[in-house]
């Protein structure tokens, strides 16, 4: 709307999706949506979380059907029953979660969808490898999956598309994953399939990222197109984000200088080890002070979620103390370290954090049951009372407090988690890449609690991969690679490309060229 | 102990090796694809008394078998139908089908306790080779359901490593959603793995009442059906292994009703519980290599699967 199509015509246009309708119980996630995608190019769709991007994407997909709505590949029209039907017709996706098989090879995940009746698995392993270089994916086709990293599975999950030969493929906000780095080869190889003439749906809520890599956009709010096949180049990163969140989105300013009291958690030559029996961290020696945010930066993979997990307990230490408040907590339970008020909001939201098929209440009480009963029995009044407190206080949109916390977007699953967490009044709280795939008026909802957090005296501990994030709201930033603190910086006057380099001090050499 | 008899506990080894083997083969089958089904017992007590009253009315020893083979992958398909069809929880659904089965074959069979056999499956004589010393009688004298196991387990393995199906069919056990996006039917999969799994079962019940013992009484199964659940994990869903396993597992069996005779003092209860105690030891062995490599289990075991849920 802001923008008039550019001249096209049915053929060159790959995709065109016109008045797309599809709801949920309680939702509406596209309201009479509309999307073209030129072919040959790779077209970014915008919108914050819960904008209805996934949903669309998945109707396109053969995921979801739709409620209403036209749907037209290469000028054809068409009705998928399953996704069967989409690949068929040359669509592809990229799922969030990769839809890949831990124990399969490389080699066995890529030809899954289209595999001769009888497998040689040599001459299988070649093919997959010949496709893959031809669009510059490094994978070894025999390996088996649960070895490889995140990055290298994305690889894989390109490939599996590719080798159904998809004319359109659709990326489900393919850089959460990735390194900076990977993020750069990501592009790179998109580019080349664009050249190769398919057409490319690159989902994401990162402008910068979008302008890098794709040459148009749609935006869609709330369900509904605001914008459709707007040419980047032309167009500022300022107008996309204003027409993402429809209001001028600001960039957070710092809030005022904190004034750091007495250490409130202490770190003594701490070690752990992570999943695979490695050392993940190593002597770790830092406090947190009330008062402040301390943030931890790095790539990754880097120790950090280990660090969170001994912090809050869930991992045990293999060396050193932990002390809050004075106190050895080091192999303290973590209910108790709970109750001492120690606050956790885990990477893995749903996963840790949440449990997916419990009602918006019962998660809301998970931590607190106990107040909310009388005997052995939980009153149900009191609890959902609690609940909606929580709601109401933290900003939650919902629609049905008794039914599956599934159903919430990932915004308001972040701000019940953390509203669950800080209800308990910590003195410490440890926040896991807190902000991570919300939309910016979530990122700034949950940065500003913890700010608040701050200001009442809590210590904080902030790990996240958003380096921007970080020298904006940290009052202190120690940047960890291989297990260890590479540097201390002042966000006041540390420079992004310091930081930076310390992120990546020694990893770079071993996993590039 | 004599040679003759070292010779018959072989014989029966191998015999009830096989038994065991075609039960299992179909285990995993359905378990590869994602179904847990803990109707076996169920499903090889309706095969062996299908089987025998097919054979008493028809006469004919192979139509009794197909007849077997089809009387329980239908019994199966129940348990598809209401776990993977419908999504119910499928450890419920399966021992209500051991308990349906064992109740099902008792009262179809209740006119035919006692009754000679219709027809038999004799062994099938191998010229030359059924003559030799040790090897002729243990492994070319054998009822013609042993050669079918044999064959079944050399196709099972050949269909889940090296063909298309075979890749759809574990993936589906291992990721129904990836299965789904991959555009396989994880429907038409697991209702197939599971039918066909039902289908041997029931082979492995009609070796019983064609061959073992020919004849029908209550209670002939006697938990070979939950020893073949327990191989399947003994032999870390692998065909080979599990082939491997049904020797070891028949020849407790084979024992324990020679003891006596060989004049061992040995209770034959603990013999009968030799299998259990190894699919605990073997259970014991993949959850702690776990901790450094995926489960051998397939992943989505047990886990009924719907698109559109989040």
């Amino acid at each position: 709307m802001n923008q008039a199509p550019s001249s096209t015509n049915d053929s060159t246009l790959a995709v065109e999706l016109s008045d797309v309708w599809k709801s949920f119980p309680g939702v509406t996630a596209n309201a009479g949506v509309n999307l073209s995608v030129r072919t040959g190019t790779i077209h970014a769709l915008l919108g914050e979380n819960g904008a209805g991007k996934s949903t669309l994407m998945n109707i396109l997909a053969g995921v979801y059907r739709p409620d209403r709505g036209e749907l037209k590949i290469h000028g054809q029209s068409h009705h998928f029953r399953n996704p069967a039907d989409a690949l068929s017709a040359g669509i592809g996706m990229v799922h969030q979660e990769f839809r890949l098989i831990p124990s399969f090879s490389v080699a066995e995940n890529v030809v899954l969808g289209s595999a001769a009746t009888v497998l040689r698995t040599r001459q299988v392993e070649l093919q997959v490898s010949e496709l893959a270089e031809r669009f510059g994916l490094k994978v070894d086709p025999s390996q088996p999956l649960w070895q490889l990293s995140m990055g290298e599975r994305q690889k894989v999950e390109i490939l599996k598309i590719l080798w159904r030969n998809a004319q359109v493929l659709i990326l489900d906000e393919p850089t959460t994953v990735l390194t900076p780095s990977e993020v750069g080869e990501l592009g790179d190889i998109l580019t080349k399939m664009a050249n190769d003439g398919r057409s490319i749906i690159f989902i994401s809520h990162k402008l910068h990222e979008v302008s890098g890599i794709c040459d148009e956009a749609t935006v869609l709010r709330q369900g509904k197109t605001v914008a459709s096949a707007l040419p980047i180049e032309s167009t500022g990163q300022r107008e996309l984000a204003q027409l993402m969140v429809g209001t001028s989105a600001s960039s957070t300013d710092r809030p005022s200088p904190s004034t750091p009291g007495a250490p409130l958690l202490e770190l003594d030559g701490l070690s752990a080890l992570g999943d695979r029996g490695l050392e993940a961290f190593s002597n770790l020696t830092f406090q947190v002070n009330s008062g402040e945010i301390v943030g931890i930066a790095g790539v990754a993979g880097n120790g950090q979620r280990e660090l969170a997990d001994v912090i809050a307990g869930l991992r045990p230490s293999t060396t050193g103390s932990l002390l809050m408040d004075g106190a050895d907590i080091t192999t303290a339970s973590p209910q108790f370290r709970f109750k001492s008020g120690l606050a956790y909001i885990p990477e893995d939201r749903l996963g840790v954090g949440l449990a997916p098929r419990l009602s918006i209440t019962d998660n809301a009480i998970l931590r607190v049951y106990r107040q909310q009963r009388r005997g052995p029995f939980i009153l149900a009044e009191k609890a959902l009372s609690y609940c909606k407190d929580i709601v109401h206080r933290f900003g939650v949109r919902s629609a049905d407090l008794e039914g599956p916390i599934a159903a919430l977007s990932g915004g308001n699953l972040q701000r019940l988690l953390v509203g669950r967490e800080l209800d308990g009044e910590p003195s410490v709280v440890v926040a896991s890449q807190p902000t991570r795939g919300l939309d910016v008026q979530g990122v700034k909802a949950i940065q500003e609690l913890l700010i608040q957090q701050r200001d009442s005296g809590v210590a904080v501990i902030m790990i996240s991969e958003d380096l921007d994030e970080l020298l904006t709201i940290t009052d202190r930033l120690l940047v960890m690679e291989s297990g260890v603190i590479r540097g201390e910086f002042d966000p006041r006057t540390a420079s992004r490309d310091e930081v930076g380099m310390a992120m990546l001090s020694d990893g770079q050499a071993i996993t590039d060229t | 102990m004599t040679e003759a008899s070292l010779i018959g506990l072989f014989v029966a080894t191998v015999s009830f090796g096989a038994l065991l083997y075609l039960a299992a083969l179909g285990e995993l089958l359905a378990e590869k694809a994602g179904v847990l089904n803990l109707g076996v017992e169920g499903m090889m007590a309706v095969g062996a008394v299908t089987a025998f009253i097919a054979g008493v009315e028809l006469k004919n020893p192979w139509a009794a078998l197909l007849v077997a083979m089809l009387s329980s992958a239908i019994l199966a398909s129940v348990h598809g139908f209401f776990t993977v069809g419908l999504g119910a929880e499928q450890v419920v659904s399966g021992l209500s089908l051991t308990i349906l089965g064992l109740g099902l074959a008792a009262y179809l069979g209740k006119d035919y306790v006692g009754l000679p056999p219709g027809a038999e499956l004799v062994p099938v004589e191998w010229a030359g080779l059924s003559d030799l010393p040790w090897v002729g009688p243990i492994f070319f004298s054998q009822a013609p359901i042993v050669y079918l196991a044999l064959l079944m387990g050399i196709t099972v393995s050949f269909v889940l490593s090296s063909t298309r199906l075979g890749l759809a069919l574990r993936a589906a056990g291992e990721s129904a959603s990836s299965t789904d996006s991959a555009g396989h039917s994880v429907l038409g999969l697991r209702l197939s793995a599971v039918a066909a799994g039902g289908a041997l079962a029931g082979a492995s019940g009609a070796y019983l009442t064609l061959s073992i013992t020919p004849q029908w009484a209550e209670g002939l199964t006697a938990g070979r059906g939950w020893i073949a659940v327990a191989l399947v994990i003994f032999g870390a869903w692998r065909p080979g292994r599990v082939g491997i396993g049904a020797l070891i597992f028949g020849g407790t069996l084979a024992l324990k009703t020679r003891l006596q005779t060989f004049g061992v003092d040995f209770s034959p209860i603990i013999l009968s519980m030799l299998p259990y105690v190894l699919t605990l030891v073997i259970l014991l062995v993949i959850s702690i290599q776990a901790r450094k490599r995926p489960s051998p289990a397939p992943f989505g075991l047990g886990l009924a699967y719907r698109r559109e849920e989040r």
